[in-house]
């Protein structure tokens, strides 16, 4: 099988070529405004190295910031219409009440709050108001608005009333998109509404990224399924993310990390991955990125997304180097500038590369314009950046125990040696491209995560249906369903009370459907 | 009469104060900030009094959550329910209430009683039961000095209202609130029996929320002057820190809905090649260096970023985590014989008698108080 795997970051695109688990070729290009172009000229190099047919190519795995960079600019959002079906319970705290003010005016297009809404054990709140829901569109519809989130208390218990109301949105204004919170977010009423909300906002985006996607693959001659990764590093299909393509937002880190697995074949190990600008440090456990603990704010609006549990501070490549008072390296960097402010490309800025090629680390540009940098100088620099590696590091590790490390990214030219703390410090080939590889291999998952009432059930049952739900939504996004196992499994008494129901989330992942 | 009228930015002040004074537990303070600065920019006003200027024979209820944290995120409250209970527990007195408190300051209960104050526009006392936060509903100064066992009540955002008119004993009335509770959807709001003014102002810990406000306020001041927030923290609180470090070990786990562990801390800086041992019981209980017990609860542990100030809960903790535990003398309250025996370190089951930290002095108020136009 032939997979090429992209991502898409600020400053470069990357793009590696791989037949089964061996990488043919790796390649890394500027990150262009309009994106697909840049994603373009990645494609076409790739495989122009390795010297494959693009008509032979399997799949093509595509990571990218832009959604992201959509609402962290507040640019490209779609006004939504947010339905929350409550009854009484829950209008002490409106929708988009915890969003910053800069984003909630370009998103906010009113707010109905209606009969509706499931109790932890599944009794509903109050029956489905249908009448309310249709006054609502009514009044959405004279304003032009067409992207609607709708959120159920508790809707992660049975989702059948979401897709009620969905239903008779869809007969009021069958021109609107609908995003559902249980097809979206986890157990947290406020966070998973406003994911559910993001989702909809980004929601002609979406089809209109896919859309161009597809047009520049098909110009490059590529007649293969499209994918995108995901936030936890699986993918979803072309199809599915044009639908959920808030589900993309956080996948950059975790590209990286999953291509440090595959690269090295550890399952358990801290990556470090040094960019232009910055470092990135997270914690590989059985295979995937440590997840942190609480959700992943985006553009300032809290969300329950699970996000690696990644450590980024002012370390890379393009760091600025200043002797004097005191000698610094970063936080700020030249970034992708680079190639014209570096010393050894001519330029006027000493960077942290400089001292890497200075100290003989990589071979760039000229290294005679470096001739005045001492060799005391450099290793001093060389021992600080490692230094402060280490300290983050030491931070991230879940025990004082020695682990492996491994260093991915185009900065890992700066580090050498073993690092203190580590048991191993490796420096794969291709870790330039780990992010690209990441996309590459990536695999299908499906999650859910629910409050089960045993009231008439048992503990076990109980699982088995969870269980079988996550694994529906796997082979919906493309699992191959004979490959699909039991990745992850939490079982959480609900604290206070007796053990009449607890909290399951379950997340199963399976290989891509040839 | 004087009041404090509180701001949107005196909610923030508030809320990181909470956090502090939950000595890692007590819930989030996430939910009570948002809906308090809302009722705020509504038009509603939250104003405290001192315990002191509360007449002797005024009625005051206290107000605070009740049921399964993961529930409360999901089913929200309607917003309404402390109006229902305050409008159920006066028709049953026969008698208005004349102010509100909250029996735990620290964490989300601490700003609880406020929410219901802005909505019935009635004020609230500067003083708590606690002065912290502790696992178990009647361990607050007011039970202890024999606050009545009801009329206890209940309320859900769906309407309905549960009065205790009778309950035997303390654990009668424990059961027959958590069965409540559960029918209500396992979240409600909770008033225990109404105190007269002059019991508040004897067995209130005086001034809790000027505490939490001194204590959220000279974090805010640090992190804006780029100054050290935990510093700031110590200065304003009389404490101090017991060791600045890292998280080496956290060992947890959940039994029979409580959270018990023990934390081991790296010194550094300053404090490099010492090492502190934390017990915990949903808050934070007992500090040892080596052998040596530094600090026991009911005086106070609390354990902030090293960074920021912020206060780490127990369910937050994890290897390598930069923190300052602290330690803060327990109010006057908490440190009588017959409080001890309820909150001292035989009532969370260890087979030693309380030793105190430091000198006990209860807090001030804040210089907020003003005569009321």
């Amino acid at each position: 099988m032939l997979r090429i795997g992209v991502d898409v970051g600020g400053t470069n695109t990357d793009a590696a070529l791989l037949r089964g688990t061996e990488v043919l070729a790796t390649v890394k290009t500027s990150t262009t405004a309009d994106v697909t172009s840049g994603v373009g000229a990645a494609i076409r190099t790739v495989l122009a190295e390795a010297g494959v047919a693009a008509a032979s190519v399997n799949a093509v795995m595509v990571g990218t910031t832009h959604f992201l960079n959509a609402v962290v600019e507040g640019r490209h959002l779609e006004k939504v219409g947010v339905l929350r079906l409550c009854g009484a319970a829950t209008r002490s705290l409106p929708p988009m009440i915890d969003w910053p003010e800069n984003l909630r005016p370009i998103v906010e297009g009113g707010a109905a709050m209606v009969g509706g809404g499931l109790n932890y054990d599944g009794s509903e709140i109050a029956p489905l108001d249908i009448v309310a829901i249709r006054a609502a569109c009514r009044n959405w519809r004279a304003k032009g608005i067409s992207a609607i989130a709708v959120c159920s208390v508790f809707a992660l218990v049975d989702p059948r009333m979401e897709n009620e109301a969905a239903e008779i949105i869809a007969n009021e204004m069958p021109e609107a998109s609908v995003s559902l919170s249980h097809r979206i977010g986890r157990t947290g009423l406020l966070p998973r509404e406003n994911a559910t909300i993001l989702n909809a906002s980004l929601n002609t985006l979406g089809r209109e990224t896919v859309g161009a996607f597809r047009l520049a693959f098909a110009a490059l001659g590529l007649d293969c399924p499209l994918y995108l990764t995901q936030n936890d590093g699986t993918l979803m299909s072309a199809d599915f993310a044009e639908r959920y393509p808030v589900f993309t937002i956080a996948s950059g880190p975790t590209n990286s990390m999953r291509g440090a697995a595959f690269l090295t074949g550890l399952s358990d190990a801290a990556v470090i991955d040094i960019g232009g600008t910055t470092t990135d440090v997270g914690m590989l456990v059985a295979g995937f990125p440590r997840t942190r603990s609480e959700g992943a704010m985006i553009g300032g609006v809290p969300t329950n997304f699970r996000v690696p549990d990644v450590y980024s501070f002012g370390l890379g490549g393009g760091s600025i180097v200043r002797p004097e008072p005191s000698l610094t390296v970063g936080p700020d960097s030249v970034g992708f500038r680079l190639p014209q402010k570096a010393l050894c490309f001519g330029g006027d800025t000493l960077t942290a590369t400089d001292i890497a090629v200075a100290a003989g680390f990589v071979d760039l540009g000229d290294r005679s314009l470096l001739k005045h940098i001492s060799r005391d100088f450099a290793r001093q620099a060389l021992a600080q950046m490692k230094a402060s590696i280490e300290t983050v590091l030491d931070r991230m590790k879940p025990s004082a125990d020695p682990i492996p490390a491994i260093l991915v990214g185009g900065g890992s030219v700066l580090v050498e040696g073993l690092l203190e703390g580590t048991s191993v410090s490796l420096k794969p080939d291709h870790f330039g491209s780990a992010n690209a590889i990441g996309a590459a291999i990536a695999q299908v998952s499906g999650e859910v995560d629910s409050v089960v009432s045993l009231e008439g059930s048992t503990r076990e049952k109980a699982l088995e249906i969870v269980v079988g739900e996550a694994r529906a939504r796997a082979v919906e996004a493309g699992a191959d369903a004979d490959t699909v196992i039991l990745a992850e499994i939490e079982e959480t008494p609900l604290a206070y009370l007796p053990g009449n129901a607890i909290r399951v989330a379950a997340k199963v992942i399976g290989e891509l459907r040839a | 009469m004087k009041y404090w009228t509180l701001t949107e930015a005196d909610i923030d002040r508030i809320a990181i104060g909470c956090g502090i004074l939950g000595t890692g537990g007590g819930g989030s303070t996430y939910h009570g900030s948002l809906r308090a600065k809302a009722l705020l920019r509504a038009g509603k006003r939250i104003r405290m009094v001192r315990p002191a200027d509360m007449a002797p024979d005024a009625q005051i209820l206290g107000i605070g959550g009740i049921g399964a944290p993961t529930v409360g995120i999901e089913k929200i409250a309607e917003g309404s329910e402390g109006v229902r209970l305050l409008n159920a527990v006066e028709r049953h007195l026969g008698r208005k209430v004349d102010a509100l408190l909250g029996d735990e300051v620290g964490g989300g209960n601490g700003i609880a009683p406020m929410l219901t104050a802005a909505m019935a526009d009635l004020p609230v006392v500067d003083a708590d039961g606690m002065g912290r936060a502790f696992p178990e509903v009647q361990m607050t100064t007011f039970f202890i000095h024999g606050q009545a066992v009801q009329p206890a009540a209940l309320a859900d955002a769906d309407g309905n209202v549960l009065i205790v008119t009778e309950a035997t004993t303390p654990k009668m009335l424990e059961k027959l609130l958590r069965a409540g509770t559960i029918a209500m959807g396992c979240t409600a709001l909770m008033t225990t029996a109404p105190m007269s003014g002059d019991f508040v102002r004897r067995f209130g810990v005086p001034h809790t929320t000027s505490q939490a406000w001194s204590l959220g306020d000279a974090v805010m001041t640090a992190r804006a002057a780029k100054a050290d927030p935990v510093e700031a923290i110590l200065k304003q609180s009389g404490g101090v820190r017991l060791m600045r470090g890292k998280v080496t070990d956290i060992g947890r786990r959940v039994m029979a809905g409580f959270t018990r562990g023990k934390l081991t801390v790296a010194g550094l800086d300053a404090d490099a090649g010492r090492s502190l041992t934390v017990d915990i019981q949903n808050e934070y209980l007992i500090a040892r260096e080596g052998e040596k017990i530094i600090t026991m609860v009911p005086d106070l542990i609390c354990i902030v970023d090293s960074e920021t100030g912020r206060a780490i809960g127990t369910e937050e903790l994890r290897y390598g985590l930069r923190i300052d535990v602290l330690s803060m003398p327990a109010p006057v309250l908490l440190r009588s014989e017959i409080a001890l025996a309820s909150v001292g370190p035989r009532a969370f089951g260890y087979d030693f008698d309380f030793v105190p930290m430091g000198v006990s002095a209860d807090a001030p108020p804040v210089p907020h108080y003003q005569e009321d136009a």
